[in-house]
């Protein structure tokens, strides 16, 4: 297998197994992940600060003090040439999410022009979407979910915004994301989900994990209220949303 | 009586900051951790402190810290303007930047502006008594983890000491303040550098960009020219499949602009980086100001690794060479007699 290094400074370099969103190239990634952990663990590797995984590629930071990138770089070489393991492994996710408060999406309108749909069949085209989730990152909890239906493709905003509010669903690319936080973001916001992807009072402070299968429920404002009371009280049953 | 530093005035921007929340980067958790990493360091050996403990990162302007123990000892770096001690029975009294100072109960630190920098620090000896979080006691206040509840310090927040009275020992001081260097900043190319057309890499490499008003401590969005990418944004140029960002990344959204993303950045992201700050230069970049100038000029990975190693030994001798400082007016036998009696040790005050 062909990887391509690429330089993040000093202190981490990328190593990317394609150019496209696949099960089979994220499947490698996390299996480089998991066997940088394993060696690690085994006593190499010296200078490996923490490895990162994304769609189609691993981040590995290292300190510059304890080793180098012409060091490192050969012995991940000879980790992959020794061969990666797959990985498989699934739950199905549901996310109740509200799309029709203008609060909650406020890009649907402009979501519905530029893909020439009307805000109902960019709802129905959401709604219908089979989605994967591929990798937890930018922030806790954040989690890229892949699958969006075709017709709602749009490259993100050219300038993100600098507040997007917490559980806000937006789309961008083939892709939807679910903000844990209250953060700057640049995709198109068409909902809003109440729970939470972040939560630290839970054991498991993380929702989704990367693999789950998911599927958006359409909610009105007052389902929306309801159980974002619960989520906030700490009472909701997560187990509904979620079959192993 | 539980020792601690009560606020008695927040600053603009005051968070507990150590080297970062290492290793939960695959949760998406940002490591956080001091935008100056030689200021903390440098604070943390004046209070006798490991490198890696947690200290008060200062942002702009700094708290009123009310003492709430017999005595600590605090160490400040970073160019304040300049901080005062105050207490019931005393005027008034400046202190220097860059030494340790010991405080008694019932004074005030007034920490006060920070000039020609954003950034400066204070730790105090022994540490804060606060519960990690991930490993790390570093705030990340997007999450609303880790340092004194997950936010920037407000007023009457009271942070507890480890230890109620100052250990014994002298203060003491930099020999010089520490140079973090000047002219270009230093990057690596990469790791999208191709996403670029030529013109808008030398453009990014050739032009001055100023830090805008947007400047946090996830990072800094600059002004100047645009910098072109290789395909028209309308056909995606300006987006790729999210990857891992490191510290110091450059990227660079549709609007052409670039914005350096420093400790509390996401961990991946979807715009092209065009170049990587080099580490010896992020402690530069956490001191920047909105209105401030920079260029960028291009180094290899093996340049950037050797000024690193470099500015580590620097940073190792500059504690080495750490001075004896005397108390502000000379010494003061009274409070040294005190001093002695409170920790129950006697010692030599410092040379004159």
């Amino acid at each position: 297998m062909s990887v391509r290094y690429l330089s993040c400074g000093d202190t981490a370099f990328t190593v990317e197994f394609g150019n496209q969103i696949s099960p089979q190239i994220n499947g490698q990634v996390m299996a480089l992940h998991g066997a940088i952990g394993a060696a690690r663990a085994d006593g190499a590797l010296k200078g490996v600060v923490e490895t990162v995984p994304s769609m189609r590629s691993l981040m590995v930071t290292y300190d510059p003090m304890a080793t180098s990138r012409a060091a490192l770089q050969p012995e991940i070489d000879a980790l992959i040439s020794r061969g990666l393991p797959a990985e498989a492994k699934t739950r199905r996710v549901t996310i109740p999410c509200c799309y029709d408060d203008p609060e909650f999406a406020p890009d649907l309108t402009e979501v519905a022009e530029r893909t020439k749909r009307t805000p109902e069949q960019v709802i129905e085209g959401h709604l219908k979407s089979a989605f994967t989730v591929y990798v937890l990152g930018f922030m806790p909890g954040l989690a890229y979910i892949a699958g969006l239906d075709p017709s709602l493709y749009l490259p993100r905003r050219s300038e993100p915004r600098v507040r997007v509010p917490k559980s806000s669903v937006s789309i961008a690319m083939n892709m939807t994301v679910i903000y844990p936080f209250e953060s700057p973001g640049g995709w198109h916001l068409i909902g809003r989900t109440p729970i939470w992807l972040f939560d630290q009072r839970r054991e498991q402070p993380v929702f989704l994990a990367p693999g789950d299968h998911l599927t958006f429920e359409r909610i009105d404002r007052k389902t929306f209220d309801r159980i974002a009371a619960e989520v906030e009280a700490g009472t909701l049953d997560w187990s509904t949303l979620v079959k192993e | 009586m539980t020792a601690a530093l009560k606020v008695v005035r927040p600053g603009l921007f005051d968070t507990l900051q150590d080297r970062g929340r290492i290793g939960y980067m695959a949760l998406g958790m940002p490591t956080a951790g001091a935008m100056d990493r030689i200021g903390l360091a440098l604070a943390n050996a004046l209070a006798g402190n490991p490198a890696g403990m947690a200290g008060l990162e200062i942002g702009v302007m700094g708290p009123d810290l009310l003492v709430e123990a017999d005595s600590v000892r605090v160490a400040l770096t970073g160019p304040l303007s300049p901080a005062l001690i105050e207490a019931p029975d005393a005027p008034p009294k400046p202190i220097e930047s860059d030494r340790s100072h010991l405080l008694k109960r019932g004074q005030v630190l007034r920490v006060g502006m920070i000039e020609g920098s954003s950034t400066a620090y204070l730790a105090v000896a022994g540490g804060f008594a606060l519960p990690a979080f991930m490993g790390s006691l570093s705030t990340y206040a997007r999450a609303g983890v880790g340092g004194f509840e997950g936010r920037k310090l407000q007023a009457n927040d009271s942070l507890p000491l480890k230890l109620d009275h100052a250990p014994p020992g002298e203060e003491r001081k930099l020999a010089a303040p520490f140079d973090y260097g000047h002219g270009p900043v230093r990057v690596v190319w990469g790791p999208q550098e191709a996403s670029f057309s030529e013109q808008g890499r030398a453009t990014f490499i050739g032009a001055d960009y100023r830090v805008s008003k947007e400047a946090d401590r996830m990072g800094i969005r600059f002004e100047g020219p645009t910098i072109e990418h290789a395909v028209a944004v309308e056909k995606g140029g300006a987006d790729i499949i999210s990857d891992g960002i490191g510290p110091g990344a450059i990227q660079v959204p549709g609007a052409g602009l670039p914005i350096v993303l420093l400790a509390d950045r996401q961990t991946v992201g979807g715009y092209p980086k065009i170049a990587t700050v080099a580490s010896v230069d992020l402690p530069r970049l956490g001191r920047l100001l909105p209105g401030q100038t920079v260029r960028f000029t291009a180094v290899t990975v093996e340049e950037a690794e050797k000024l690193r190693r470099e500015q580590e030994a620097r940073v190792a001798r500059t504690i080495a060479d750490f001075q004896p400082a005397r108390p502000a007016g000379g010494i003061d036998l009274a409070r040294l007699y005190e001093e002695n009696l409170i920790d129950g040790v006697v010692y030599e005050p410092a040379p004159a």
